[in-house]
């Protein structure tokens, strides 16, 4: 079954730390459950996104600096 | 001089676009208010007579594209640019841009704003023109038994800083001569590491400092100060609480502040509102001069409310090549105004962001507001958290702290968190009551005895 990951604060979504570094997870990978797999910014703050539970195969539903609201999935894993 | 029908474009969003449109509207000004996608429906756009969009939410590809900005004002047919603070208020490179397109820049020259945004080049300035600044070393320190002469002299404890360091990076508190033969060989190496330059300076360590500033206003030719603001309720270097007149200074000190203000900025040729930003040591009794601000600042409504001036208004009136309308005599202090920032962070979760929607508002008679919300307005997360400014005015700074409890328990922002109830605290504590705090008070305050 298919587990989403919800986006918890409105803002804008980051898949790196910082523009010049790698990706938190690339897509397709397994994560642990408390992985980082990405940063929201709201208000000139910064929040990082982790995983709930654990997952396989892992497929990012929004694109780097891509615009969310509370709730938007980010990803989906099975 | 008579402004109506000329027409100004505001370069910024949020509180102090709509603090701008109404001043230049009293003005007899046409205004044109910029935004952004996601500004669409800002109270600034709603108050002025035309909305230009000038990009995307990302403040990088909007308020901060000064080409785009530029081009917009151009459009527009405007005559003048605000540019707010924050953003492009401070880019000599914006300044320079506008009056390359033909319109004026409502601020002081490019060269003014770049001069006194170095910081070494301010420093320069301000002793050139008489101004205290910091007691430290003269350059760089060039060995341990040169530094420990300059510590001597200054008196411990000092501070060591990296000379390509900033923002806070690279500074080491030294407290004797035995602990700076210690760390300095450290602080080289790490200054080395961290910048490309194991250069040092020092200067002396204030314990416990206060923030004072100096409001001034100048048309080119002449200065004047509408006296002092005291920001020492800081919250990770940001003000959160403001007041005017600084209750911690005397009259004697406080005219002789001011009067080192006016001096900086009639030895640049100040034009327009700026400030200029002081520690003051309250065991030495003694003020130095750290940095100007060549912009209206987020606290100006305190020093309007204690001395009558319409701060915007005048910046806006110079800006068009009005002589200033006011001499230092006019400028008198009556009674005490103290500001809160109302922030959209709440307090009781470590000031997460809470951008919501805006529910039923009320506020209290007798204060003002100046505030970026109405009812149902959906407050966008890409900017700051700065919802508007609660001020008060009291006969004294006791009257001023009484209204202002009053004040905050009276106001009604429905379906928000907000920073009141961190204000509702603070108004009613022994310590600011007894005006005894600083610049790290506040941190340690919510450390300790905080919120609950």
């Amino acid at each position: 079954m298919a587990k989403d990951i919800h986006c918890p604060l409105p803002g804008v979504f980051y898949r790196k730390p910082a523009p010049n570094e790698p990706n938190f997870v690339e897509d397709g990978a397994s994560v642990a459950a408390g992985t980082v797999i990405g940063l929201v910014e709201v208000m000139k703050s910064f929040h990082e996104v982790t995983a709930e539970e654990a997952g396989d195969n892992i497929r990012f539903e929004v694109e780097n600096e891509g615009q969310v609201t509370a709730g938007t999935v980010l990803a989906k894993m099975d | 001089m008579d402004l109506t029908g000329k027409t100004l474009f505001v370069a910024n969003r949020g509180e102090i676009a709509v603090r701008i449109v109404h001043a230049a509207k009293a003005l007899g000004l046409r205004t044109v208010q910029a935004h952004s996608e996601a500004d669409a429906d800002m109270l600034a756009v709603r108050l002025a007579d035309e909305g230009v969009e000038i990009g995307p939410a990302q403040a990088t590809k909007s308020y901060l594209d000064v080409d785009r900005v530029v081009a917009a004002a151009r459009e527009s047919g405007a005559d003048a640019v605000h540019p707010g603070y924050g953003f492009l208020s401070e880019s000599p490179r914006f300044a320079r841009a506008v009056e390359a397109a033909g319109l004026i820049f409502v601020g002081p020259s490019a060269d003014t704003i770049e001069r006194m945004g170095d910081k070494a080049r301010a420093r320069e300035t301000a002793i050139a023109a008489g101004v205290p600044v910091t007691p430290g070393s003269d350059g760089r320190i060039e060995s341990v038994e040169a530094a420990a002469r300059i510590a001597g002299e200054l008196g411990y404890p000092v501070m060591i800083k990296a000379a390509a360091g900033g923002g806070g990076r690279g500074i080491r508190v030294i407290e004797s001569e035995a602990d700076l033969a210690k760390q300095m060989p450290a602080a080289q190496s790490e200054a080395e590491a961290a910048f490309g330059d194991g250069g040092l300076y020092m200067e002396r360590f204030v314990d416990k400092a206060r923030h004072v500033e100096v409001q001034i206003l100048g048309d080119g030719d002449r200065a004047v100060h509408a006296w002092e603001r005291e920001c020492s309720l800081q919250r990770r270097r940001q003000k959160v609480w403001e007041e005017a007149p600084a209750a911690c200074l005397s009259q004697e000190e406080r005219e002789a502040l001011c009067a080192s203000a006016v001096r900086l900025a009639e030895s640049v040729g100040y034009r327009g509102a700026g400030t200029l930003e002081y520690l003051f040591d309250e065991a030495r009794r003694e003020f130095y001069f750290i940095e100007m601000n060549t912009r209206i600042q987020v606290e100006h409504p305190v020093t309007e409310l204690v001395t009558g001036i319409d701060l915007v208004a005048e910046q806006i009136r110079v800006a068009f090549g009005a002589p200033l309308s006011l001499e230092q005599d006019d400028i008198r202090l009556d009674g005490h105004a103290i500001e809160v920032r109302v922030n959209a962070e709440d307090p009781a979760k470590n000031f997460m962001p809470f951008p919501g929607v805006t529910g039923a508002m009320h506020l209290p008679e007798g204060v003002r507001f100046d505030t970026m919300l109405y009812e149902g307005y959906a407050i966008p997360p890409f900017y700051d958290s700065l919802l508007g400014k609660l001020i008060v005015k009291g006969d004294d700074r006791a009257a001023a702290l009484a209204r202002l409890a009053e004040a905050i328990d009276a106001t009604r922002l429905e379906g928000l968190k907000t920073t009141l109830p961190l204000h509702a605290a603070l108004a009613r504590d022994p310590d600011v009551a007894r005006g005894d705090y600083h610049t790290t008070w506040l941190e340690d305050w919510l450390k300790t005895a905080g919120l609950g």
